[in-house]
């Protein structure tokens, strides 16, 4: 039976769940949670789910307190909450400013549900997961193939001995049908993963310390959602300036790089690594590269074209491109590229002007659902 | 929940000998043994085992539950104004624990029986409450969830807008009909004789009493009076939740949530006007307990641990605990020795004063006199001295606007006392009042607060606003001050906004 205070604790979570929808924009925007994985809670402050009453408030905290000092002196910290009157010592109450905790996960689902993003169908090679059947507990009824006789034989031996049956001198055992034991199986998942994102990101010179925020934030929400859309997911992440190389998650997250900016050696990387570690007809690629646009030379654009459409679109099931602006202006190379692909559908654009545009970005990313 | 083991039977027993020893008066009480989780259940329902639906109870719970994990805090006794008086011992405390909980308990219980501000509260509040509750769960299959909990969060919004005086007047029937005699009264009486100066010389009469002037003077009455005929209600009214349940255009079911909401308010009131009184009592009766009986000596360190904690008086927190228990020691030695009266009062001899001693031995006749009159206000007022404040270090503290930290402000005997008591008065909130339900003759609903030197929490003072338009369906104002500039702030149903005002408002 549930219990009418658990009935009521889900009203008061789906309540922060509506805030916390409401505030997503905010939320999503906070780049401190990015150092958090999946599973792990966040701390996200409420603006205060409270009832509004007439009270005094006044614009000045005072109160009446007890103790030593001068006039002048500090309230020792923490102490004081402006209600002094309240007085919540020895007592379970003194609930004011709210956090919730709430998952990585939870937040990405209501980023999904906010978004209306599709559940992005695995396609192409047959399923994801295999199943693999593990034995690893004892039941009392089974198949005779089954049967563990060490288990059966313990059973009979404890019930002749509690019977009186069991003769010392002819230890004869004879298992009844309830002392046997059957070995049982639990069927594990394995996840065997075919699909593989893969982030590059431009840490360029060009893009100033906001960028590079904003680049982060997107792709960790990209990546966070779309983990917990498939299991086992394969990720992989590229870093450049000038040049480029694969680099693990916490350093993508966190690297501040600069130089100067090619594109195509990016590309170059993702390409090899596709050919590599990802052939195109086991494997659902998903490609993002963020960048501010602004690419080194025309002729380094053009490689770029070049490989977008040889390599990686006849790869890639989605090839994402998401423009920062910079404060040098927004680059040329969305224009470049949109100019080069007017209709491939695997080609997504967006582009970003600031930290309230992540939403939306994402949204253009993955609405797809390919 | 279970009734309590025989090892926690003999203890209720023991103590409950004790608490005849010492004379007190209590309801039947009744122990249940809950564990943490049903114990933070109970707590988030105010200590009652049924409520209505409500999320605000889920993140109580929550909280609680929260802080009782991480072990921040932990609801030690939970205890309910019930006949029998029902109280909740936490499974797993030590034995010392309980025993002190038991004494604490009794205490309360007494206070509870005996306190003249819980004399018209309905002590089997726990039917009410399930009642309440079946009635609020039936109006949700009717009319859904959402709706009746929307507005529940209203009711809750305005449930602090009541008259603590109400209960202990007449119903409002015999109110009316005195109203109505008084009127006629004022309608006989000479009109000849209003604004008359007294005169001793007749042939003056004309200058001193110009006809003219009383001609209008008479008029002006008569108008004042014609007006207020017809006004709703006639006197500011300071049960605003019992004006809305008579006079808003609400549906049963409405009204009936309404009603809930108001009579728990009121039930629940005077546990807010007499926190310091009621815990200080508890915690007196529970400290004699353990102190002079129940304790051995092999618990006393325990004791103490528990007994520091619940009476730390963190530099800037107002302990209720601490105060209250104090004060009443202060009380009992005071009466004992004969330190009261006008003789006291006037003696400014330092040595007289110290030594002084007249064997009266009053303490605890008075003791037991105090807790059955007194309310925190009136306790404090009355007993709250300046010796007492000197000695147990009482200071004002406010806020720096510069560094926005709290600092000590002034240990002025006067200074702290006023703010005491405003903290205290009305239960520490605003004065509310009803004032017009036909405001500018367009069915506006008009509040006014009386200010006592605080304003109103502006953006509360907003939202509020609204939910009152929610029931009162037309625009509401409320008169205020805003930093000593009179206002009005008024919700139209669609935005808020803040005019200036003429006058103040007074009652």
């Amino acid at each position: 039976m549930i219990s009418r205070i658990d009935k009521d604790h889900s009203r008061f979570r789906e309540i922060v769940r509506g805030k916390i929808r409401k505030n997503l924009r905010k939320y999503i925007s906070r780049g401190d949670l990015m150092s958090r994985k999946g599973k792990e809670t966040v701390a996200i402050p409420m603006p205060s789910i409270d009832i509004p009453r007439f009270t005094l408030g006044g614009n000045q905290r005072s109160g009446v307190g007890q103790g030593d000092g001068e006039p002048g002196d500090p309230v020792g910290p923490g102490q004081g909450d402006g209600q002094a009157g309240a007085g919540q010592a020895g007592e379970g109450e003194g609930q004011k400013s709210l956090e919730v905790e709430v998952t990585l996960d939870e937040l990405a689902e209501i980023l999904g549900e906010e978004l209306g993003l599709p559940r992005i169908e695995p396609k192409g090679t047959e399923s994801l997961d295999t199943q693999k059947d593990r034995y690893i507990s004892l039941r009392n009824t089974g198949p005779e193939s089954l049967r563990s006789f060490k288990a059966t034989f313990k059973r009979a031996l404890r019930r002749q001995l509690a019977s009186g049956t069991y003769e010392a001198g002819r230890p004869i055992i004879v298992p009844v049908r309830e002392d046997k034991r059957f070995r049982s199986w639990r069927t594990d998942p394995k996840p065997q993963s075919n699909a593989v994102i893969i982030y590059m990101m431009d840490v360029s010179g060009s893009m100033g310390d906001e960028q590079k925020e904003i680049v982060r934030i997107e792709s960790f929400w990209i990546d966070t959602w779309l983990r917990s859309q498939y299991q086992g997911l394969e990720s992989r992440y590229i870093i450049h300036d000038a040049t480029a190389r694969v680099v693990e998650r916490e350093v993508f997250f966190r690297t501040r790089e600069s130089g100067g900016t090619m594109i195509s050696s990016a590309y170059k990387v993702c390409a090899e690594l596709i050919e590599r570690e990802f052939p195109a007809n086991t494997w659902n690629v998903y490609a993002f590269h963020f960048s501010d646009g602004d690419n080194w030379s025309v002729d380094d654009t053009a490689t770029c074209i070049n490989l977008l459409r040889n390599t990686l679109l006849p790869a890639c099931n989605q090839f994402g491109y998401g423009q920062v602006e910079s404060p040098y202006g927004s680059g040329q190379f969305i224009k470049d590229i949109r100019a080069a692909f007017p209709s491939e559908e695997k080609l997504v654009t967006s582009e970003v002007t600031g930290k309230d545009d992540i939403m939306d970005s994402i949204r253009e990313f993955l609405k797809g659902g390919r | 929940m279970a009734p309590i083991p025989p090892y926690l039977r003999e203890l209720q027993a023991q103590v409950q000998g004790y608490a005849d020893d010492f004379g007190l008066d209590y309801f039947t009480q009744v122990f249940e043994l809950v564990d943490y989780r049903q114990m933070c259940e109970i707590a988030s329902y105010g200590g009652f085992p049924v409520r209505y639906p409500h999320w605000r109870f889920g993140m109580e719970f929550d909280h609680m539950l929260k802080s009782h994990t991480y072990g921040l805090s932990k609801v030690y006794e939970l205890v309910i104004n019930t006949d029998p008086c029902y109280a909740y011992l936490l499974e797993g405390n030590s034995q010392v624990d309980q025993k002190l909980v038991m004494a604490h308990v009794y205490g309360h219980n007494d206070f509870f029986r005996n306190n003249h501000y819980f004399s018209r509260t309905d002590r089997r509040m726990i039917d009410v409450m399930a009642n309440n509750a079946s009635r609020v769960r039936r109006y949700m299959d009717r009319h859904g969830v959402s709706p009746v909990e929307t507005f529940i969060d209203v009711c809750l919004s305005l449930d602090n807008l009541i008259d603590p005086w109400a209960v202990f007047r007449d119903p409002p029937a015999a109110k009316r009909q005195r109203e109505r005699e008084r009127e006629r009264e004022e309608e006989d009486d000479d009109d000849h004789r209003v604004g008359r100066l007294q005169n001793v010389r007749g042939y003056l009469d004309d200058y001193i009493n110009p006809p003219e002037f009383i001609e209008k003077q008479r008029k002006a009455r008569q108008e004042k009076r014609e007006a207020t005929k017809r006004k709703v209600p006639r006197q500011p009214e300071r049960d605003v939740l019992g004006f809305l349940m008579q006079h808003a255009p609400l549906d049963a079911w409405e009204a009936d949530v309404l009603g809930i909401i108001r009579e728990e308010a009121y039930y629940f009131l005077p546990q807010m006007q007499t926190k310091i009184m009621n815990e200080g009592w508890a915690s007196y009766w529970h400290s004699r307990i353990m102190t002079e009986r129940a304790l051995e000596a092999s618990e006393i360190i325990d004791y103490a641990d528990v007994v520091s904690a619940v009476f730390s008086a963190g530099a800037g927190q107002l302990n209720p605990y601490k105060l209250g228990v104090e004060l009443f020691r202060d009380i009992e030695r005071r009466w004992n020795v004969g330190q009261f009266g006008p003789e006291w009062d006037r003696c400014d001899n330092l040595q007289a004063r110290t030594n002084w001693d007249k064997k009266l031995g009053l303490g605890r006749q008075k003791l037991f006199e105090v807790r059955r009159l007194y309310n925190d206000v009136t306790f404090i007022d009355e007993f709250f001295t300046l010796d007492f404040c000197r000695e147990q270090k009482y200071f004002t503290f406010t806020e720096n606007r510069r560094s926005g930290r709290l600092e000590i402000e002034s240990r002025e005997f006067l200074k702290i006392k006023n703010s005491l008591l405003g903290q205290l008065t009305n239960f520490g909130q605003p004065f509310i009042y009803v004032v017009d339900a036909n405001y500018l003759n367009r069915g506006e609903l008009l509040l006014g607060h009386r200010h006592e030197g605080k304003d109103l929490k502006l953006d509360y003072a907003r939202d509020t606003l609204r939910n009152l338009e929610r029931v009162w369906r037309r625009p509401t104002s409320i008169l205020t001050l805003i930093d000593d500039k009179p206002k009005r702030i008024r919700f139209d149903g669609s935005e808020v906004t803040i005019s200036d005002e003429s006058e103040a408002f007074r009652v």
